[in-house]
């Protein structure tokens, strides 16, 4: 008995209780009686939680008991008043421009303008000019941020680093550090790599060191032991020696990131780049960590955002970063009110919040982005 | 041995510019042995191959053939003798083994297509930075070898969208780009399915058709007889048989071609 089919089945729409919002509750929050009752508890916490939450967040103009931007401090020691967002308000130009003389504020405001204005083309992929303009950020912007911030020349007034702070080191600090860590992260990753024993050991051992040892513990040994160790009348600017300290320390932990990649990669990758004639940094540079870094950003990524909440520390050392200047406002007592230092770290867990979201989610455009489609 | 089989591609092979050079030597191994730590995986080498050969290397797995066609484009170091590659002596110097590369193509058995480059720029990627060639250029040689290898609407996907066939015919063209002297085959079908085996034969017999020096390691044993100049049987790391293909088949010598040969082919 042969079968043979003559005109094939036609497509049928999937039956109803599979689909719509109904068939998605049932599948996904009421599927077992531990699943009901998991989902009510979870709804009567969110109900507890979240009306409470927003009282003190929203201002009053919204419903909430915040005081908004304009109140003054006596709405803020009112009884049953919610967060103190006239302190934020108030002190913001503190929070941005730490000590930065005010009459100077244009200097920086340029540098976030013209940084803004490069990023964006660059970390975009369909702008135009991404040569020039990566030139531009990586080698003309960071030379032009130095001698605007730092004055003393072409008649600028001279603002040493000790009068920068908030935001503006904060930026710079994690803007350097990251730019800075990915060549020698990867070159570490690379050396460790390396059939040379000189070059591998030393690469192992610079990377264990620097990983072994709490940031703090280098920040420390950089602010204090460091000068002590130094001729003397020789100094080394405090914020550019905790900058090398964070730099080298995110490049350890990204020089094992990248290293995962280059492990990951499939032998005959790195045979198909040599048997073609490529040259050792050529088979690097188009074959091999093209890949090897396409795999791993969720990692560097992690590294990047991680470097950027690790700046905060620096305030121990006495550099005024954003967290920093956030702390030292809470005891201002002209705005002195049971909420007030709250309200401070509140803006300052968001602020910290909005750069490292926006860092993970332009990191997963970019894999998205990147993906050919199928492994090798 | 299931992974030998014979494909036959029924076309009369065109031989008129299939000569042997008598004088031209394109590589010679002379007492040649290699280690893999304590492992002594190839002995006592000898093997010289002529301008416009082609050789197929069989044998069991483990033999050493990979190993040997890898040690003529120094993928693998040997630890004594000499390797010479058109006229190049291979040793440890990084320039010498980059001038042999140049003129040496290699197609592997897993293809290695750069899955994140598109098919024209695998096939640009070295003539631009190895030997500098323009881009427009490059572009225009790489269309002609995809032409070749009857692919050339691929040209703008990646690999990763092309059956392994096509992925291995790209790999050819591959090396082709770089007007290789020599192309050396590292069990091109083993990794294929049984259909897409013959597109690529078609291409390596067409190529042997124009004279290229070739050495195929492989298990496709009617490829051996429709253009082997030589076979050459391998166990245990030496060369243990070499003749032609007629005599190869109908009259093997030695035992352990002989059980090899009794159980690939029926």
């Amino acid at each position: 008995m042969a079968f043979v089919r003559e005109d094939l089945y036609p497509a049928q729409p999937a039956p109803t209780q599979f689909t719509g919002p109904l068939a998605w509750m049932r599948r996904n929050l009421f599927a077992t009686p531990t699943d009901a009752v998991l989902t009510i508890i979870g709804i009567l916490f969110l109900i507890w939680i979240i009306p409470p939450l927003f009282g003190f967040i929203a201002p009053t103009f919204l419903g909430g008991n915040a005081v908004p931007a304009g109140g003054t401090v006596e709405q803020c020691r009112a009884e049953g008043a919610g967060a103190c967002w006239a302190f934020i308000a108030a002190r913001l130009n503190f929070f941005i421009y730490g000590f930065y003389p005010v009459e100077e504020y244009w200097r920086p405001n340029i540098v976030f303008g013209l940084g803004a204005l490069l990023i964006i083309p660059l970390l975009w992929p369909r702008a135009p000019f991404k040569r020039t303009n990566a030139a531009l950020f990586f080698i003309v912007y960071p030379v032009v941020c130095y001698y605007l911030l730092n004055g003393g020349v072409f008649g600028l007034r001279s603002v040493p680093t000790e009068q920068w702070g908030g935001l503006l080191v904060t930026l710079v600090l994690s803007l350097v550090g990251i730019i800075c860590s990915i060549p020698i992260g990867i070159l570490l990753a690379l050396g460790r790599q390396s059939k040379l024993p000189i070059i591998k050991t030393l690469c192992v051992m610079f990377i264990e060191l620097w990983r072994a040892v709490p940031l703090i513990t280098v920040l420390f040994m950089a602010s204090i032991m460091l000068p002590l160790f130094m001729p003397q009348g020789m100094s080394v600017d405090k914020l550019l020696r905790a900058l090398v300290g964070v730099t080298l320390f995110a490049s350890a932990y990204l020089a094992e990131v990248v290293r995962g990649g280059l492990q990951a990669l499939p032998r005959g990758q790195y045979e198909a780049a040599s048997s073609l004639g490529l040259s050792y940094w050529k088979s690097m540079g188009l074959v091999i960590l093209p890949q090897a870094l396409k795999h791993v950003i969720p990692g560097i990524v992690n590294t990047f955002i991680a470097l950027f909440k690790d700046t905060s520390l620096v305030s121990i050392v006495g550099i005024f970063d954003l967290l920093n200047t956030v702390q030292a406002s809470s005891s201002d007592v002209n705005w002195g009110s049971p909420t007030q230092a709250v309200s401070g770290y509140i803006f300052a867990a968001f602020v910290f919040w909005i750069f490292c979201f926006a860092m993970s989610r332009y990191s997963i455009f970019m894999e998205r982005r990147l993906d050919t489609g199928h492994k090798g | 041995m299931s992974q030998v089989s014979e494909t036959v591609v029924e076309r009369e092979i065109d031989t008129s510019h299939m000569q042997v050079s008598q004088t031209e030597v394109a590589i010679d191994i002379v007492g040649m042995h290699k280690w893999f730590g304590d492992f002594h995986v190839l002995r006592d080498i000898n093997l010289r191959v002529m301008k416009g050969e082609r050789i197929v290397i069989a044998g069991p797995s483990g033999s050493g053939k990979s190993t040997l066609i890898r040690c003529v484009n120094r993928l693998e170091e040997h630890q004594q003798g000499d390797v010479i590659v058109n006229d190049v002596e291979l040793t440890s110097d990084l320039k010498r083994i980059d001038e042999v590369r140049r003129d040496v193509g290699m197609v592997f058995q897993h293809f290695n297509l750069f899955p994140h480059l598109s098919i024209l720029q695998n096939l640009t990627l070295a003539p631009i930075w190895v030997r500098g060639i323009p881009k427009a250029e490059a572009e225009a040689t790489a269309m002609h070898y995809l032409e070749r290898v009857k692919i050339p609407e691929q040209a703008h996907k990646f690999p990763g969208q092309l059956s392994g066939g096509q992925q291995q015919r790209v790999a050819i063209a591959r090396s082709l780009c770089m007007q290789p002297k020599i192309m050396l085959f590292d069990e091109p079908t083993s990794a294929l399915d049984p259909e897409m085996v013959k597109e690529v034969l078609e291409v390596m017999i067409s190529l042997a058709e124009e004279g290229m020096t070739m050495i195929c390691v492989t298990h496709e044993m009617g490829f051996a007889r429709q253009v082997a100049n030589r076979v050459i049987f391998m166990d245990q790391g030496q060369i243990i048989e070499e003749n032609e293909p007629e005599a190869f088949f109908s009259n093997p010598q030695h035992e352990r071609t002989k059980l090899f040969l009794s159980q690939i082919l029926h």
